[in-house]
């Protein structure tokens, strides 16, 4: 399942598509355009608005509608403080919420995966790898991985501490400027917040050298997790991935 | 990667104030394990509440709740490399009525951290973190005697509490112990080594942990494969194809291996081991495979492949040392779901045989009742045998949880006496 915010980066939708023609599955679309035409949601106004928020409606109501009882997904641990405390296998009750106070314990390698009608679980297998470990696997591995993750020559704008890729949906304002960078993703959502870093490293073997050398975490340069101390936190309560 | 040598789990214990989260921070930022945008931002939050210089207990507070109590409320994971070694920390809480996240937190770790107040001494609590690091069966324990600077450094400070630690530490057992007298706040033994300690000649704690040996945690002698699921492709390559796919929990096996599938008893010998690139001679734990056998033999989910010379015990009546972990209490003679291994039947808790006082470790022969917290041996009674072994011989196959099947919550977690 993809939760397509409407704002992507063209490679992630080419990746995403070789993927499922690849292992030959079935995909399935949750559309954050679609919710705004339905009314389910309301497009944020503003300056620095983005998708980001809503995409939790379009993710719970796919969820719900295809009856699915476990979202698998790629979340560590050690990517944010509220994700920290994230179970392998993590409840969501009958509204998709999390209540991190009240979670299941988790002991040994048993898990429980149980759960009623309406509820599901996230399950995040990765959860004890770190950004290191990641880039180890997929080096061992030789897994493919979007072109977005190497070193690119780009047209970016330099805004709230990072480099913004220029798009359809970015707005110009007065002062800034559209350059040409070289520049890579650590992270990628959708094109709106995602920030790339100056970058040189258009190799496995590079990143893995460049990622062991960094001195910010990985999602530093996501503006959607910038918004307030607990903006993770109070994001997953509320049901995002 | 997440090879077993290079990585070590440690848990931390310790009561409100001892100095853990200091500890774990101090641990962080000494080994260059903090990234300068956190830096940043806990540098900020330290100047808005007034505190001189970085509050180093403020990387590990991870939810909201908490940074407004300025307490932590659930097990929290962090991770730091060292050119040596991969760290995983279980921060697991030390207020009164968290027993059940340091189990948790107890459950997959090599070492276990006990924090002590030079002050104060070995306290009640101390006792019950060191009784659940024994329960939980760690391997290694560390006690760190913490704010030695509040003793002036004292030497003779520091070897009372050994000698106290010592003494409730004989009654348990706990194969290895160490003793490190440290400082959170300034830094003293925790990465670097202490200038104000000379009386100390033994090495620092990021030493101790990056050098402690632990391959010998895992079983490797008892082979025991529990299945999970069996595989037959629909495709004409694999037509004939019947794997039976799981986790290794303990030990080797090899093809042309004798084994036994229990609780059935069939025997035959390992065909094929395969993964998903290649075929192998042989697989050990914690290796997650598919086996093929020479004969068809009617295999499911929760069944166990052993080696047929070395068997676990199959039985329907066992006895477990158990920790409620739920709000609601045990009902007696309540059915609940217990899970072993791959396995899922329905079971009660028979009978009650103590209950242990955690402060004082006596034994309560009396109260029945077992609450939020409580540690009991029990026996219960399962609907179909589980296969076990002691849990001090096997973590995997020797312990359970129960699951409470008007809720789907995980109410116990018990260990196979
Ligand atoms: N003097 C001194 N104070 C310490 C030391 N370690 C921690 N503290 C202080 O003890 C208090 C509690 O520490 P904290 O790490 O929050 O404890 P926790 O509740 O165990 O996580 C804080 O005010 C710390 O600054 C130490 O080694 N020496």
């Amino acid at each position: 399942m993809h939760v397509d915010t409407g704002h992507n980066f063209p490679e992630t939708i080419q990746f995403r598509d070789a993927i499922i023609n690849k292992l030959g599955v079935k995909l399935i679309v949750g559309s954050v355009q679609e919710s705004i035409d339905d009314g389910r949601v309301a497009e944020e106004k503003g300056k620095n608005a983005t998708r980001n928020a809503l995409q939790i409606t379009t993710l719970l109501d796919a969820i719900e509608s295809n009856k699915i009882d476990c979202a698998i997904g790629g979340g560590r641990r050690d990517e944010e403080k509220a994700r920290a405390k994230e179970r392998f296998f993590s409840h969501r009750d009958d509204f998709g919420q999390w209540d991190p106070k009240n979670q299941r314990p988790e002991l040994w390698n048993i898990f429980n995966g149980r759960h009623f009608e309406g509820e599901h679980f996230r399950a995040f297998p990765i959860s004890n790898w770190t950004e290191m470990d990641v880039w180890n696997y997929i080096k061992r591995e030789n897994i493919a991985i979007p072109s977005l993750y190497f070193a690119h020559e780009r047209e970016v704008v330099w805004r709230q501490d990072t480099w913004i890729p220029n798009s359809e949906f970015l707005v110009l304002e007065d002062h800034e400027e559209v350059v040409t960078k070289k520049i890579r993703f650590r992270t990628l959502g959708d094109i709106t917040i995602t920030g790339g870093d100056e970058s040189e490293a258009d190799t496995l073997e590079k990143i893995a050298t460049e990622v062991a050398g960094m001195r910010n975490t990985e999602r530093g340069n996501r503006s959607d997790d910038k918004r307030s101390e607990s903006a993770m936190e109070d994001r997953k309560r509320q049901g995002y991935f | 990667m997440l090879d077993n040598n290079q990585l070590l789990r440690f848990t931390t214990a310790g009561s409100v104030d001892d100095g853990k989260s200091t500890l774990i921070g101090r641990l962080l930022y000494d080994s260059k394990s903090i990234f300068e945008d956190q830096l940043e931002a806990i540098t900020n939050t330290s100047k808005k509440r007034g505190h001189e210089g970085v509050d180093l207990a403020l990387f590990t507070d991870g939810l909201r709740d908490e940074r407004e109590q300025g307490i932590t409320i659930d097990v929290a994971y962090r991770y730091f490399t060292t050119p040596k070694r991969k760290f995983i920390i279980a921060d697991t809480p030390g207020h009164i009525q968290y027993t059940r996240n340091m189990v948790t937190g107890a459950s997959t770790a090599n070492v276990a951290i006990i924090l002590i107040d030079a002050r104060h001494g070995v306290i009640e609590q101390t006792k019950r973190h060191a009784f659940i690091a024994s329960l939980l069966q760690i391997p290694h324990i560390i006690v760190c005697v913490n704010k030695m600077d509040l003793v002036d450094f004292s030497e003779k400070a520091y070897n009372n509490i050994v000698a106290q630690f010592e003494e409730i530490a004989s009654k348990m057992l706990v194969k290895d112990i160490r003793f490190i007298p440290i400082s959170a706040l300034l830094g003293d033994n925790v990465v670097n080594k202490s200038k104000n300690m000379d009386w100390y000649q033994d090495a620092p704690m990021l030493h101790v942990l990056e050098t402690m040996h632990i391959s010998s945690d895992t079983n490797k002698v008892d082979a025991r494969f529990p299945v999970q699921t069996v595989l037959r492709p629909q495709s004409n390559e694999f037509r004939d194809y019947r794997g039976y796919a799981g986790r290794i929990a303990s030990g080797v096996f090899r093809t042309g291996d004798e084994v036994t599938i229990m609780p059935s008893g069939f025997t035959s010998k390992i065909k094929s081991i395969d993964t998903l690139d290649e075929s192998l001679k042989e697989a050990f734990v914690p290796m997650s495979i598919s086996m093929t056998l020479e004969d068809d033999i009617d295999i499911g989910r929760g069944d166990m492949i052993v080696r047929s010379n070395n068997k676990p015990e199959a039985s329907q009546d066992i006895e477990v040392m158990l920790c409620w972990l739920n709000n609601t209490a045990a009902k007696p003679r309540a059915k609940y779901t217990i899970k072993h291994t791959s396995n899922s039947q329905k079971a009660i808790i028979k009978e009650v045989i103590y209950k242990i006082d955690v402060n004082s470790l006596n034994r309560n022969n009396e109260d029945k009742e077992l609450l939020m917290n409580d540690i009991s041996k029990v026996r219960i009674r399962t609907t179909k045998p589980l296969m076990v072994d002691s849990y001090r011989e096997n973590r995997i196959t020797g312990s359970i949880i129960l699951v409470d099947d008007t809720t789907n919550e995980t109410v116990a977690a018990g260990m196979i006496v």
